[in-house]
């Protein structure tokens, strides 16, 4: 029998996060930068640090991210954000302070400043987007794009003889001293999805403890200039995706593990 | 098994189907016929036999942050964190 104490309630289990506006996003249907941001937003709720969280946004579709996220934001030119949030980390110490980049802001024209805070070890956070694409300009080939993957510059496909290969950026990354963290998810279903939550978990930790620079990398949908359905957008991340980007854990150092084990 | 529902906010949704897709009792279904404000076919809860279990898996794919999630829980365990 129900007693009066087990009674149900209907309780509120998953709402809009604080850290989101509820300013409806540019971004086309099915969209997983969408996902990223939600990820993102929750985090920040979790880890209640919103009121001291800094974004610094990129170019590229996700421009207008600083209308999206309920924090403080600026705006970097091309490819520059790590420059910009070593600046704004260097000078606002307690802020807890991350870029949000795309491929072509992170692997082409900013590549020398991602590989440079990293190398300094500066103590911020980036949450990486790869879409194997450049998506706000019309679906042009990036560093990311797959061999053989047609875009609006590569239409028969990247020919790699040409255009060389693709960049794995985080591999890369966590190469460096200054790297504490650097791990790629996806955002291709929802098991993956959770685990790419808890990686961004970790990350802003290691900046809230100081542990240096902490990168996740999340493989992401352009439904549109891959020209295929949201659905077929995720089935297209796992199949051609993820086995050209593998799902690892590239770097984790030892103060890391020693945040993660609690002690 | 344990029961809820969801409110889907219309004037966010842009049709994208991905709620529809994974949803483990498939009971969200496509508005096909009808578009929102934005000119999108909605997504819209079809659950006439309470089905929805609140698993809220609906709303960790929905890029649109569309989704609220309720469930139906004992009082006596409400104090403890339910996501
Ligand atoms: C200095 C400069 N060079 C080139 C551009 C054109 N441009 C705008 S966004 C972009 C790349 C966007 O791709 P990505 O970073 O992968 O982000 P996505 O749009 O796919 O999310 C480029 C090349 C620019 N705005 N400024
Ligand atoms: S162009 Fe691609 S990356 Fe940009 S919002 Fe549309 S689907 Fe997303
Ligand atoms: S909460 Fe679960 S059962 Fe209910 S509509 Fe969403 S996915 Fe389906
Ligand atoms: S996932 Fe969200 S935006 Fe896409 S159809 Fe469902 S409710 Fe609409």
């Amino acid at each position: 029998m129900v007693t009066l104490q087990d009674e149900l309630v209907r309780t509120v289990v998953y709402e809009h996060p604080k850290a989101l506006t509820e300013v409806p996003t540019h971004y086309c249907p099915g969209c997983t930068h969408g996902i990223a941001h939600r990820l993102v937003a929750e985090v920040i709720d979790e880890l209640d640090i919103r009121e001291h969280t800094v974004v610094v946004v990129p170019v590229g579709c996700a421009v207008f991210a600083y209308d999206y996220f309920n924090l403080d934001g600026v705006e970097a030119p091309h490819g520059r954000a790590p420059a910009m949030a070593t600046g704004i980390k260097r000078s606002l110490r307690d802020r807890i302070v991350f870029t949000y980049q795309g491929d072509g802001d992170l692997a082409a024209i900013g590549t020398a400043e991602i590989i440079h805070a990293a190398a300094r070890g500066e103590n911020i956070t980036t949450v990486f987007i790869n879409n194997a694409i450049y998506g706000m300009t019309g679906g042009q080939m990036a560093p990311t794009t797959l061999p053989g993957q047609q875009t609006t510059s590569s239409p028969r496909g990247r020919d790699i003889r040409l255009a060389g290969n693709p960049l794995r950026i985080t591999e890369l990354l966590a190469q460096i001293d200054g790297t504490c963290y650097a791990v790629r998810r996806s955002l291709h279903s929802v098991r993956e999805i959770r685990r790419a939550k808890k990686a961004l978990m970790t990350a802003f930790r290691t900046q809230v403890n100081g542990l240096g620079f902490s990168i996740v990398e999340l493989l992401s949908s352009c439904p549109t200039n891959w020209g295929i359905t949201p659905p077929d957008s995720l089935k297209w991340i796992e199949d051609n995706m993820v086995p050209f980007y593998p799902l690892n854990d590239f770097k984790v150092s030892d103060s890391v593990l020693t945040m993660e084990s609690g002690a | 098994m344990a029961t809820g529902t969801i409110v889907i906010n219309e004037i966010r949704c842009k049709g994208c189907t991905l709620c529809t897709t994974v949803c483990p009792q498939d009971i969200i279904h496509m508005d096909t016929g009808r578009v929102n404000e934005k000119g999108y076919t909605p997504a819209i809860l079809v659950d006439p036999d309470q089905r929805c279990t609140g698993c809220a898996i609906c709303a960790v794919i929905c890029p649109d942050v569309c989704i609220t999630v309720y469930r139906d829980i004992p009082a006596s365990k409400l104090h403890r964190n339910v996501a």
